[in-house]
């Protein structure tokens, strides 16, 4: 299933590489665009700490797995912050939406397509924690795995979105 | 045998509840085997639709200045039978037998994700109902409803806004990923089942060539369906959200949707026929008294077939205008994916040479399928030179084409899987002699059509046009095409027919009936819920053969 | 459609053309008439020399093995001999195929570069071709002439070699430029220009389709490629560069055209209508057909198909513009004078 998101989100950078400088109106990356280095330690840590909380989890420290849960999620709840609040900016304030022109359409699809991921993972995470907190996760060390690898890859995700939206297209 | 039975053995309970109880049982089913029939028997009927829509169209194409339908109709009826055959059709059968096999081959009880298994089958129903609900949605009967008229392929800008109004082209894209979401279900399903659920002794390299292919389809569904889908979303949002990915009077590019369609479409054709192969690659073995020649480089040939295949995409893309570079690029990876398909067809031809070759239906439709694959690979190659396809392209020559890899390679040898275990799905014979009548009828029905259209092609007629002026020397050639039609439905009420009297009446197929070598035949027909009774262990390819002739087994060879 | 056009349908391509020339209705792209189908055809010559050739080997041998190993009747029920494979005949029909694509694509290479990097000379003819849903609009920026759905072009001979260089633009959807006797297709795609070539070498009139799928009546939109002798091409060409006639006689006429909503898509030269969305008028008369291939171009066409252009090509963008008869009679007197 992996494979198959790889897949999808490469479709999306190759038409972001594709339509770079391709606009035929403004504005331009370099003009709104600021990289994004609080969110990105956001949630690269978040990477961090739900590898802690799945070793947690594998060892039975229900507790540590608890509270290493919790930090993810609000790692990751702020980074999605974050990018609200760049949007809200870029909108508002740069007149960008997907309408505007072929960056515009191409920059909110990959971020946003993987803003949907991240959304998708808070919500296991948030569900693991929920489970974690009534008790019902002690055992489930092979599933949670599984969600903490899906996690690390749309991190992966981000920094591959990161570095051709924000630090070689502008 | 007591060994053979040993798997086998079940104790078959009819089943005397009352009907609601049984569909209920079906509608609930996570049965690996249920779900493989209901993909196959939902699949054959989106076949009838499918084929009664190209009836319609070769009605109307039969004469010049044809009166029977208006363009409008036409254009959606070849969006729609194009449409139903790649996704609701030749995707959901692979699912069926996929779903169906493997884990009998395999000796295994189910597959890996059985309640995944379940939602893919509903998914692509609704998918395939989506579709369908098209017709009649919208402007409704009178306007003849807003069924997708852009192609199967549904080339931007046609599909924008502005050049397509209403909701039918959203129709298309919606119904896709639906479907698509079922058939990338099944193939993950299969890759985790063929990876962790094999019986004892069941290497990888043990396992029947069937699974083998089976395995690459599903790597090759899992990689080229995202580009389909990323492509549709982008459509999607173009349509809904303003977006310019297509929007050429914005700078977006047409092309580019070319591009992302043909790199989910060359492979999707590969999907298309990969699980036909399987279904020759049991079957000639079988019908021959031989096992298959060069295992290994079929399973060699099989994924470099996966692989290649996915660097081959701009063929389609040949008159768009590329570099010469780049047209050279697709011409040489074009006409070397023709290799390993050629390879198999040797290897397959060398598996009857010097065997006793039995002629039931099965192998009937295997062996057309040899003569008609091979000369849809050699028109292939004729289309892989990119000068002569800038004469081809787009013209019936391309149709011509398509429809002998898919209808004379694809269909033919999944009829002949078709016959091969419906004894085994269902525990009764299909009748030889309906099988026959089947077959002949298809095969002249199918030649009668398509080698026809090759030369109209050649004549200069362009591909999807409801009519065409007299003179222009395509007239004798649009009317034998349409004669081959009747042949073709008279071959599929052969087949239907054959169903219906079978299920009922057929004789009594028993364990295994063709004296094959994999694990299903080692089970009753047809297998109990729980497949086997006693989990199969194996020491070679073909468990079957060793415990018929343990004088002469396969593990002291292989 | 309507019983005259079918009737026209059928007249409009077995007939002779109006400047005299005969029509090659019949395509067959093994039969080329200008340099980049010849090029094709060599080429196909030998693609399908090898297909058949690899053809003949392999169906033989498969019909040699069907027939030799079949069952006998009196089969003694024992199994063959078990045979697993040869490593030296798989690397054997591995290697070949592989020259032989190798060779294919050799050959096919040189014929791809030799007709995409024909550098244009200096003295081809240069035309603007620009697809419409469903119309073809011809510009020949140096001769200054805007037409529409038949492309007129010198013949090129031995004593006088003529290349007519073709740009590729569309207005709309992505179509396709095909007339098999004289190339290869070359799609139009918009935001995107291609460009293609052609000499014909025989005089007479060619039919040609849009290639690729673009909506409705894609089945008709036709091409009509006109070659002839370099002096009637120049004859032809002087004559459209001649603004609208102006005829005294039907001023009336005139007038009733320009006041109508015609103007809003169509141009006349020098009148007010200016209109681009639809074909120019300038020279109707001119033109062997209507509608893109159609109709024939006579009186009584052109009268039905301004009173209802939906009924004879159904779906095109021309709606039926609802003229009473005396306004019908004027507007075709006025295009009938468009020479």
């Amino acid at each position: 299933m992996i494979a198959t998101e790889f897949a999808l989100f490469t479709i999306f950078v190759v038409a972001y590489v594709f339509y770079t400088g391709k606009s035929l109106t403004g504005p331009t990356p370099s003009q709104v665009l600021e990289l994004p280095v609080w969110s990105t330690i956001c949630l690269l840590s978040s990477s961090i700490t739900v590898g802690i909380a799945e070793r947690a989890l594998k060892g039975n420290k229900i507790q540590m797995f608890k509270v290493w849960t919790a930090a993810t999620i609000l790692l990751g709840l702020e980074f999605l912050r974050q990018t609200a609040l760049e949007w809200r900016h870029l909108i508002v304030d740069s007149h960008l939406t997907i309408t505007t022109n072929l960056f515009g359409t191409t920059f909110y699809s990959l971020v946003g397509l993987h803003a949907s991921h991240v959304v998708l993972g808070l919500t296991l995470l948030s569900l693991s924690l929920i489970l974690g907190l009534r008790g019902s996760m002690s055992g489930q060390a092979r599933r949670f795995e599984l969600l903490a690898w899906y996690w690390h890859f749309v991190d992966a995700v981000w920094v591959v979105v990161f570095t051709v939206v924000y630090v070689i297209g502008r | 045998m007591s060994t053979t039975t040993h798997i086998g053995e079940a104790f078959q309970a009819t089943d005397e509840r009352p009907v609601p109880a049984k569909l209920h049982d079906w509608l609930v089913t996570v049965d690996h085997k249920r779900l493989g029939i209901m993909y196959i028997a939902t699949s054959l009927f989106f076949f009838a639709v499918a084929g009664v829509e190209a009836a319609l169209m070769r009605g109307q194409l039969a004469f010049p200045n044809g009166k029977v339908l208006p363009p409008e109709v036409f254009n959606r009826l070849f969006t729609m039978h194009g449409t139903t055959m790649v996704f609701l059709v030749g995707m959901p059968f692979f699912a069926g037998l996929a779903n169906y096999l493997v884990p009998l081959m395999i000796g295994a009880r189910d597959m890996a994700f059985p309640r995944l298994n379940a939602f893919g089958y509903w998914m692509f129903l609704f998918g395939g109902i989506l579709l369908y609900f098209s017709y009649i949605a919208g402007e409704g009967l009178a306007g003849h409803g807003t069924a997708p008229d852009v192609g199967w392929f549904a080339y931007a800008p046609l599909t924008e806004r502005a050049f397509s109004r209403g909701t039918s082209t959203d129709y298309w894209i919606l119904s896709i990923i639906v479907a698509g979401i079922g058939t990338t279900a099944s193939a993950i399903n299969v890759i985790a089942t063929t990876i962790s659920m094999r019986c004892k002794g069941m290497t990888m390299a043990r396992m029947p060539l069937f699974v083998w292919l089976m395995l690459v389809v599903s790597a090759m569904v899992v990689m080229a369906l995202p580009p389909l889908t990323a492509a549709q979303v982008m459509l999607l949002l173009d349509r809904y959200l303003g977006a310019h990915f297509f929007d050429t009077q914005a700078g977006g590019s047409a092309v580019l949707w070319q591009h992302f369609f043909w790199l989910f479409g060359h492979p999707e054709v590969y999907i298309l026929v990969l699980p036909g192969f399987a279904c020759a690659s049991e079957i000639i073995p079988v019908f021959s008294r031989k096992p298959i020649f060069g295992r290994a480089a079929m399973v060699g040939a099989t994924v470099a077939i996966g692989l290649v295949s996915v660097s081959v995409w701009a063929h389609h893309m040949f008159a768009v205008g590329m570099t010469p570079v780049s047209n050279i690029f697709f011409v040489a990876s074009t006409m070397l994916v023709g290799v390993p398909t050629g390879i198999k067809i040797f290897n397959w031809m060398a598996t009857m040479y010097g065997g006793k070759i039995r002629f039931d239906t099965p192998m009937l439709f295997c062996i057309a399928f040899l003569f008609q694959f091979l000369i849809a690979g050699l028109t292939g190659i004729m289309l892989a030179a990119a000068p002569l396809n800038w004469q081809l392209t787009d013209s019936y020559f391309v149709v011509a084409h398509f429809h002998y890899t898919l209808l004379g390679g694809m269909l033919f040898t999944l009829f002949g899987g078709f016959y091969y275990w419906f004894p085994k799905a269902t525990g009764r014979m299909l009748s030889e002699t309906l099988g026959k009548w089947h077959f002949w009828l298809l095969v002249i029905g199918f030649h009668l059509t398509f080698d026809t259209l090759h030369f109209a092609g050649i004549r200069g007629m362009p591909r999807r046009i409801y009519t065409y002026a007299a003179g222009r020397g395509w007239d004798d050639l649009n009317l034998v095409a349409s004669i081959g039609v009747i042949f073709q439905a008279a071959a599929t009420a052969c087949l239907i027919w054959n169903i219906i009297r079978s299920v009922r009446k057929g004789a009594s197929a028993g364990n295994d009936p063709w004296d094959a070598w994999t694990l299903e035949w080692g089970t009753t027909s047809p297998p109990p819920e729980y497949n086997f009774a006693v989990l199969p262990e194996v020491r070679s390819s073909r468990p079957l053969w060793d415990l018929k002739h343990p004088d002469d087994p396969d593990w002291k060879y292989e | 459609m309507t019983s005259p056009s079918r009737l026209a349908g059928l007249v409009c391509v077995m007939s002779v053309a109006s400047l005299g020339q005969t029509v090659h209705s019949v395509g067959n792209i093994f039969k080329p008439q200008a340099t980049p189908a010849e090029s094709v055809y060599h080429l196909s010559l030998l693609v399908l020399a090898v297909c058949a050739a690899i053809f003949l080997v392999v169906a033989g041998m498969l019909t040699f093995t069907i027939v030799r190993f079949r069952r006998k009747k009196k089969d003694d029920g024992h199994e063959p001999a078990q045979v697993y494979g040869s490593n030296h005949i798989e690397i054997a029909w591995t290697v070949i195929p592989i020259l032989i694509v190798f060779v294919l694509t050799m050959a096919t290479a040189r014929v791809v570069v030799a007709i995409q990097n024909k550098p244009a000379p200096k003295d081809a003819l240069r035309v603007t071709v620009i697809g419409h849903q469903w119309w073809w609009e011809f510009r020949y920026p140096d001769l200054g002439i805007v037409t529409a759905n038949e492309l007129h072009v010198p013949v090129s001979t031995a004593a006088k070699p003529a290349v007519t260089f073709l740009k590729l633009q569309s207005a709309d959807v992505a179509h396709s430029f095909w007339v098999p006797q004289l190339s290869g297709k070359t799609d139009l795609i918009p935001n995107r220009t291609n460009s293609m070539w052609i000499d014909p070498r025989q005089e007479g009139t060619f039919l040609g389709n849009c290639a690729e799928y673009c909506g409705t009546q894609h089945a008709n939109m036709l091409l009509r490629v006109i070659v002839q002798s370099s002096a009637d091409f120049e004859k032809w060409s002087a004559a459209q560069r001649l603004s609208a006639a102006h005829d005294a006689r039907i001023e009336a006429a005139r007038a009733t055209f320009l006041s109508l909503s015609c103007v809003n898509c169509h141009t006349v030269s020098r009148t007010s209508a200016a209109g681009t969305f639809g074909p120019d008028l300038s020279h109707l008369m001119s033109r062997d057909t209507l509608g893109s291939g159609v109709i024939p171009n006579t009186t009584e066409n052109l009268r039905a198909w301004i009173k209802d252009p939906q009924a004879i090509k159904p779906g095109n963008l021309m709606p039926n513009m609802q003229l009473n008869a005396g306004e019908l009679d004027e507007v075709v007197a006025y295009l009938s004078s468009l020479k």
